[in-house]
């Protein structure tokens, strides 16, 4: 259990400042996401957490505790990597033993502790073998296994699925929800680029951007209460469609942001928009229609069940107005209208 | 037990040194044996062989104190004999030296180039794919591992006058109307040298050059040849611009041996003022002569060129030896 | 391949030349190493007499087999002392940033340049204060100054090719930068210290000048300057015979390791040399 407090947060490389004065906490036992396009500094911010990283000015602190100078094994952390990182030269089991054994930690201690954490993560029958005798999956639950072992009161995961292929991608996701469930005292803290994993895994959501925090908060208040045009383009998939000029200025706003999910196809009388499909996406469930409505993008119209629109149709839209976004210059929400 | 819980062991008042700086620590530690060594056996002779060169030192006299200090006498200097006549003494103005200067430079530029050249041509063909291209790689690698002593006394017997196989070839198929002296006679000596400097070093020339064009990615050979360009174009606009950062490290490796070359000269040939390099002429007047002032003046000279060299190779070619820092 | 049968005969005969070419000095000594008496001076291609008289000769030399020994204890101490200290040494060099590190390694590299003559008198004159002038350590010691540079050199290429990931858990595992080295690096890097230790030894075992000037009895000689000194019955005699035997002695076992580590060569030649 730990509460993190990033405090003024900052990292250069040389001349090259990549986080810049982050403020954050991250509550004991919450399962906390990094999230935010490359070169954000989502895996910086990880590293610096891990102590891998040197802080160049600010405060890090574990339950009070400053860590700034600690070294990673006395942070009480572990840490999943991206490739695994398993030691190719030992079996699953030394692997995972292997920081306890570097602790002196006691045979049996060592046994208990790697056969549970196996058995929680089934990888039981693998002990004996090499990492190139795995599958990448196998590889990645003894990557966090090893890390399980440690008792950590941090845990630590950086882009773990990004070397899976979409099937495997789906299953761990699950495994790592589970873990977090089971393990619910212990803090853990992910770094993705892909918001889907984010909103799926985190109990709350820290979107980044060039090295600053964009806004922090639950996978919902993110997703209904976007404080930026960033944030609202980032979370959500398909993108939120944004109008602009005229099209906003209806609206009295800058930018008006409305979501593919929360446009309504309905009668000529009734439209607020009217255009004709120039492309339409059909992913069996939900049916996506790119419309061409007069903006410089054509808007994205999410529907389930049966196809209403096919390419050339012409439609009417009515967005609903509880989710419509109002952005002003400065890309933040104007107040919603009543 | 979690691990953060573990306790300090004794670090009181010390401020705790964290990873980066624990690291620097020990790669400092694990320099120290290292840079001591190199201290020992090479900075600092090198240093007293420079010191050498400003001393009158002989054999006799490098023990026992009696050696003076002569300045740069060794190098240059200038004489006033009792009739009033100046004359010049000394390393710079010998002839000997300027002769073995010139055989050095020339030996280096010919056999480097020749090396090259045939090395580039053997990569060529052991890039490409055909049967039997492993046995072909290990055939090259013979002569590299050939001690150096062993390809003197081999080609020496090779190239004999009078008994010698190549003669024999050459005579049979007319190329020759009557035995060369390879290595005895001052119009080929320094040839023979060079043929066997070749024959040895290419193919390490050439490995290092395959391992170059290797790197190339296959599919850019693909785009040329789906675009019809001539193979001939292909080869020096694009496979010749590819392999230039292995090609000017495999140079300037060969080049530096060439300039000290020693054992191929003293084995080969009886070091006549047609074959004697920088090296020998150091050596002979080091341990025939005994001269160590003069023979470490010439060894220092050599130094500075190949120093010289070295930069000056660098900064012209922009050549990154290190591979960038991490 | 679609090369013209032109193009191909052509290329075949190339690679058919440059085999030849690589092979035959080496053949032509074999063959002469086993002619003895008139045969040996008469050129030919192909083996027309066999004898062992050669290899008796040799063989029966005491100084001979003394400095096969001699020089397998040289280079053997030489290069197992380098790679300890470059074991080290290298992963400071290739996994560690610290000021100055560019400079060290610009300056290994220059040491291994230097031209041996160059500091010649100056190891004389330690060798001698050390009193190890005409004993085998004086060639440990030498010979450091370019096994040393080449090993850490060599080495140092091959630590910074291996994942920082790896390096990264055992950290986070709590292993200290000796424990990396010794537990996690030293088993992946096995085949590279082999390889490396092969190319030192190699070079270790060829060397000539300071063979040649630091030792001066036959007792205390190295192969390769027991070669260059044979000598024949007489002063006027060179005995080519009983050269080439103890050429063909010396040079198989080299070629066979050469042979055997083919692979392991080539990528260590080629790691010091352009990925660098």
């Amino acid at each position: 259990m730990a509460h993190i407090q990033l405090k003024s947060l900052c990292k250069s490389f040389g001349a090259l400042e990549v986080i810049k004065g982050i403020d954050l906490e991250i509550r004991k036992g919450e399962f906390m996401v990094f999230v935010g396009p490359s070169g954000c500094g989502k895996s910086t911010l990880l590293r610096l957490i891990s102590g891998l990283e040197q802080i160049s000015s600010g405060t890090l602190l574990f339950d009070g505790q400053e860590v700034n100078n600690l070294i990673p094994s006395k942070r009480g952390i572990a840490m999943v990597f991206q490739s695994y990182a398993l030691y190719p030269h030992m079996t699953v089991y030394e692997n995972m033993a292997f920081g306890m054994k570097l602790a002196q930690t006691t045979k049996a201690e060592m046994d208990t502790r790697v056969r549970r954490a196996a058995d929680l993560l089934q990888i039981d029958h693998l002990l004996e073998r090499l990492p190139k005798q795995l599958s990448g999956g196998q590889r990645q639950r003894v990557a966090i296994g090893r890390a399980i072992v440690r008792d950590p009161r941090v845990f630590l995961f950086d882009e773990p699925l990004s070397n899976l292929d979409a099937a495997l991608r789906v299953q761990t996701r699950l495994e790592i929800a589970k873990l977090h469930h089971d393990m619910s005292d212990v803090t853990m803290v992910y770094v993705t680029h892909d918001q889907v994993e984010a909103m799926t895994l985190a109990d709350r959501i820290c979107v980044l951007r060039d090295g600053e925090v964009e806004q922090v908060g639950t996978p919902s208040e993110l997703y209904e209460n976007p404080n930026s045009l960033f944030v609202a383009g980032f979370i959500g998939s398909p993108k939120m469609n944004f109008l602009t000029d005229r099209l906003a200025a209806d609206f009295d706003c800058t930018t008006l942001g409305i979501r593919p999910e929360h446009i309504t196809i309905t009668t000529a009388a009734d439209a607020v928009w009217q255009g004709k499909v120039i492309h339409a996406e059909d992913l069996g469930s939900d049916h996506f229609l790119f419309v061409e409505i007069g903006s410089s993008e054509p808007l994205i119209v999410r529907q389930n069940g049966k196809l209403l629109g096919r390419i050339g149709d012409a439609l009417s839209l009515r967005p609903m107005p509880e989710h419509l976004h109002r952005f002003g210059t400065d890309g933040r929400p104007i107040d919603k209208a009543a | 037990m979690p691990t953060s819980h573990r306790s300090m062991k004794g670090k009181p008042l010390r401020r705790q040194l964290n990873l980066q700086q624990q690291r620097v620590r020990a790669a400092y530690v694990f320099l120290l044996p290292m840079l001591i060594m190199l201290l020992l056996v090479a900075a600092w002779p090198l240093f007293r062989s420079i010191s050498f060169s400003f001393t009158d030192a002989t054999a006799d006299t490098l023990f026992n104190g009696q050696s003076q200090w002569v300045g740069f006498d060794n190098y240059l200097e200038r004489r006033v004999r009792s009739n009033g006549e100046v004359r010049w003494r000394g390393v710079l103005v010998d002839a000997d030296w300027w002769n073995a200067v010139w055989n050095t430079v020339r030996f280096s530029v010919v056999s480097v180039s020749l090396e090259a050249f045939f090395g580039l041509l053997v990569a060529l063909v052991l890039n490409m794919e055909f049967k039997g291209r492993g046995l072909v790689r290990a055939a090259i690698l013979i002569p590299w591992a050939i001690p150096t002593v062993v390809s003197a006394r081999m080609w020496g017997w090779m190239l004999n006058d009078q008994f010698g196989v190549i003669n024999y070839m050459m005579m049979g198929v007319g190329l020759i109307s009557a035995p060369i002296a390879w290595t005895a006679s001052s119009d080929t000596a320094m040839l023979a040298v060079l043929i066997v400097d070749v024959w040895k070093t290419t193919p390490f020339m050439a490995l290092l050059i395959l391992a170059g064009l290797q790197m190339i990615p296959r599919d850019m050979y693909e785009a040329a040849k789906l675009d019809g360009i001539h193979p001939v174009k292909v080869f020096f606009r694009v496979t010749l611009p590819m392999i230039k950062p292995a090609l000017m490290v495999a140079v300037i490796f060969r080049a530096l041996d060439a300039l000290r070359i020693f054992d191929l000269v003293y084995l080969l040939t009886p070091q006549s003022d047609a074959t004697v390099t920088m090296s020998v002429l150091s050596y002979r007047e080091i341990q025939q002569f005994g001269d160590y002032g003069e023979g470490s003046a010439m060894s220092t000279l050599l130094f500075v060129i190949i120093t010289l060299f070295v930069l000056f190779y660098i900064k012209l070619g922009r050549v990154d030896l290190t591979g960038g820092s991490r | 391949m679609g090369r013209s049968f032109l193009g191909n005969i052509l290329f075949y005969m190339g690679v058919i030349l440059i085999v030849v070419i690589s092979v035959y000095p080496f053949y032509y000594a074999i063959i002469t190493s086993f002619e003895s008496g008139t045969a040996l001076f008469k050129p030919n291609f192909f083996p027309e007499s066999f004898s062992l008289e050669n290899y008796k000769t040799v063989l029966s030399q005491r100084s001979f087999l003394r400095s096969f020994a001699n020089s397998i204890f040289i280079a053997s101490v030489t290069v197992g002392f380098a790679l300890l200290l470059a074991v080290t040494a290298s992963y400071a060099l290739a996994r560690v940033t610290f000021r100055g590190r560019g400079l060290l390694l610009m300056t290994i590299l220059g040491v291994s340049m230097f031209p041996q003559i160059a500091v010649l008198s100056g190891l004389y004159e330690l060798i001698n204060l050390l009193g190890i002038y005409n004993k085998p350590w004086a060639l440990v010691l030498s010979y450091t100054i370019f096994t040393l540079p080449f090993t850490v050199w060599v080495l140092t290429t091959f630590m910074r090719e291996l994942p920082v990931e790896i390096e990264e858990a055992a950290i986070i595992d709590g292993a200290t930068p000796w424990i990396v080295i010794t537990q996690v690096f030293l088993p992946l890097l096995w085949p590279a210290l082999v390889t490396t230790g092969l190319l030192a030894f190699i070079g270790a075992w060829n060397e000539f000048l300071f063979a040649l000037t630091f030792t001066i009895s036959e007792t205390e000689r190295t192969v390769p300057v027991a070669i260059a000194l044979l000598s024949g019955a007489s002063s006027q005699e060179v005995p080519w015979g009983a050269i080439m035997a103890a050429s063909v002695i010396v040079t198989v076992p080299l070629i066979i390791l050469v042979l055997i580590f083919q692979r392991k060569i080539v990528a260590g030649l080629t790691a010091g040399g352009v990925k660098g």
